[in-house]
């Protein structure tokens, strides 16, 4: 199957002026100014296939945005190539635009100060949806979402989560087939977060959309991604399944078990990450874990013993440790 | 087309609903804006007392007519600043835009031409306060007022398009409000805002002749209290379209080259 998304050693460079704190510094970058090229992205390279949902992880400033900019069109590439449903994205054409949708979750495009039912119309017009389809499509977002109660009240007097749904709604009303969704549950409660992703699995589900998601919140990517690609200063780390990335890189299991007994040196077990009344829980290196639950079993009295792999934030912290030229 | 006049409508309506939002506060906020041309209506016309009633072929009640319209199109004349272009780079209001499959100019003229049906609506009251105490000379006939009707939208899209033009050297550099400054100074004197452009020297007026100020502020003004011929109004209206092309073109062209500098920095 042809991949809808397909980018070959693409690459952002900005020349950002620097210069030495001081009066004698300001003065002197008067006369010449210092660039220094900063590498936003760096010669990435991946494919996506239609109907996937991929996780594109990395810290801050590792050139997730930057390369979601490119890939909707709004940054022109230093180098490279890029193609998403056969279109050069930096051309922004109408038909390209009309296919895709950038959700960030820090921008808003609802007016603010008018139901979200008005903006809404103001979508259909943009995207030329005929009325009845786009009726259609509303209500069944609105019901999904459950904003019946809510689309009447101006955008200013909801919730912080509450106006993000309306702004994936008014995102998604021209039923996109590729989404670029930059930290769309930033901020939200735990609640609020987990209605976006159910909403964002079921789109994909219905319209066979393809999606790219940046996120902190693991639990995003957990619940949304089977496959995730991992950037880090603007390189590639890794580019594969969730469960081959938790594989790779992480280099510890955590241990449970409830045990009464309290003078025990822990530390020639593992490291303690917590204790609740008679329930402890330790990280143990991955290599070391068999023998080291044989030895919890023989040497003390413990129950309900249980092997979990390390939580993905751990993995995604020890990638993101590695350097990058110990990684392919 | 229908596509782009079904945007148009729709954006129109919202900035229409947007405003009745805050009725007080546009109403204010006129209310203050007339202050500037009272203190040159009330400045002028007691130099036109001292005269003997009138100054270069205008009498207290021309001037009245000149400055209550003036108020008109003084609203007419407000656009999305280079100031606003400054805010929507940093904010990153300009990506949210350039995500939409129609130009961004578009929701910038289609935005402020709905503004402007409220502003005219709101204005009407405050033209007829105006008119009761400084009692303008005022008979334009058909063609005047016809003509005054397309020039006060086409001095709107003739600013529209220069202001854009000033705003988009914000992709190249952010801070040029010095820039702006000057454009603005330059305007207060050849746009016939501040006086009248018959009331200056002759070589201000020929100079007024080939920039656009004239034509997006004094000339809709003319066109309804001055005496204009049929020539002279067909040959503003003239002058005003070649503007509006030239602004279109230049946009579209320096458009295509900044936006490859486009950072998104704001988002």
């Amino acid at each position: 199957m042809p991949s809808v998304i397909s980018i070959t050693k693409l690459a952002k460079h900005y020349q950002v002026p620097e210069r030495e704190a001081g009066l004698k510094a300001a003065a002197m970058g008067l006369i010449k100014r210092r660039y220094k090229t900063v590498k936003a992205v760096d010669e990435i390279s991946f494919e996506i296939q239609p109907g996937e949902v991929v996780g594109f992880l990395g810290p801050n400033g590792a050139g997730k945005t930057t390369t979601l900019k490119m890939l909707s069109g709004l940054l022109h590439p230093t180098s490279g190539s890029t193609s998403v449903l056969g279109f050069e994205p930096a051309k922004r054409s109408h038909d390209f635009l009309r296919q895709i949708t950038l959700v960030m979750g820090n921008r808003n495009q609802l007016s603010w100060d008018l139901p979200a039912l008005d903006s809404f119309d103001l979508q259909r017009a943009i995207y030329s949806i005929p009325m009845d389809e786009f009726k259609r499509t509303r209500d069944e977002f609105i019901e999904l979402l459950e904003l019946k109660e809510l689309v009447q009240k101006p955008i200013r007097n909801l919730s912080l989560g509450e106006r993000m749904k309306m702004e994936i709604v008014g995102a998604l009303l021209h039923k996109p087939k590729i989404l670029f969704l930059d930290e769309p549950t930033l901020g939200l409660d735990v609640t609020m977060q987990k209605r976006i992703r159910t909403f964002v699995a079921e789109y994909n589900k219905r319209y066979d959309a393809t999606v790219l998601l940046t996120s902190h919140y693991m639990a995003d990517v957990e619940a949304l991604c089977k496959r995730v690609v991992v950037i880090h200063h603007g390189k590639l780390l890794f580019d594969g399944d969730l469960s081959a990335l938790v594989e790779k890189f992480s280099a510890f299991k955590t241990v449970g078990f409830t045990i009464n007994s309290a003078s025990v040196d822990w530390s020639q077990y593992g490291e303690v990450i917590s204790t609740d009344g008679a329930r402890m829980v330790l990280r143990v290196p991955k290599e070391k874990t068999s023998a080291i639950t044989t030895r919890l079993l023989n040497d003390l009295a413990v129950e309900d013993l249980t092997v979990e792999a390390a939580p993905i934030e751990d993995v995604i912290e020890s990638v993101f440790a590695v350097k990058e030229e110990a990684v392919e | 087309m229908k596509r782009y006049f079904d945007y148009y409508r729709a954006t129109m309506k919202l900035s229409v609903l947007e405003q009745l939002q805050y009725p007080v506060a546009n109403y204010f906020y006129m209310i203050g804006m007339i202050a500037e041309p009272v203190i040159y209506m009330v400045v002028w016309s007691a130099v036109a007392r001292q005269q003997g009633g009138m100054v270069g072929g205008y009498t207290p009640g021309a001037f009245a007519a000149y400055y209550i319209v003036w108020t008109l199109v003084r609203n007419m004349n407000i656009v999305f600043t280079p100031y606003g272009w400054e805010w929507r780079i940093r904010e990153g209001q300009l990506s949210m835009s350039l995500l939409r499959p129609i130009h961004p100019l578009h929701g910038d003229v289609a935005y402020f031409a709905g503004w402007k049906v409220v502003v005219i609506l709101l204005w009407l009251p405050l033209a007829f306060i105006l008119s009761l105490i400084f009692k303008p000379e005022l008979d334009p006939t058909l063609l005047q007022g016809v003509v005054f009707f397309f020039a006060i939208w086409m001095a709107y899209l003739i600013r529209t398009m220069i202001l854009s033009l000033l705003g988009m050297v914000t992709f190249w550099t952010t801070r040029v409000s010095a820039l702006f400054e000057l454009y603005f100074a330059a305007e207060l004197i050849l746009s016939g805002r501040l006086v009248p452009l018959s009331l200056m020297p002759d070589w201000v007026q020929k100079l007024a002749w080939f920039f656009p100020f004239r034509w997006a502020f004094g000339f809709p003004i003319e066109a309804l209290v001055g005496n204009l011929s049929t020539s002279d109004l067909f040959t503003g209206l003239g002058m005003q379209l070649a503007w509006i092309l030239f602004g279109v073109i230049s946009v579209s062209l320096i458009w295509k080259i900044a936006i490859r500098r486009f950072s998104a920095v704001g988002g």
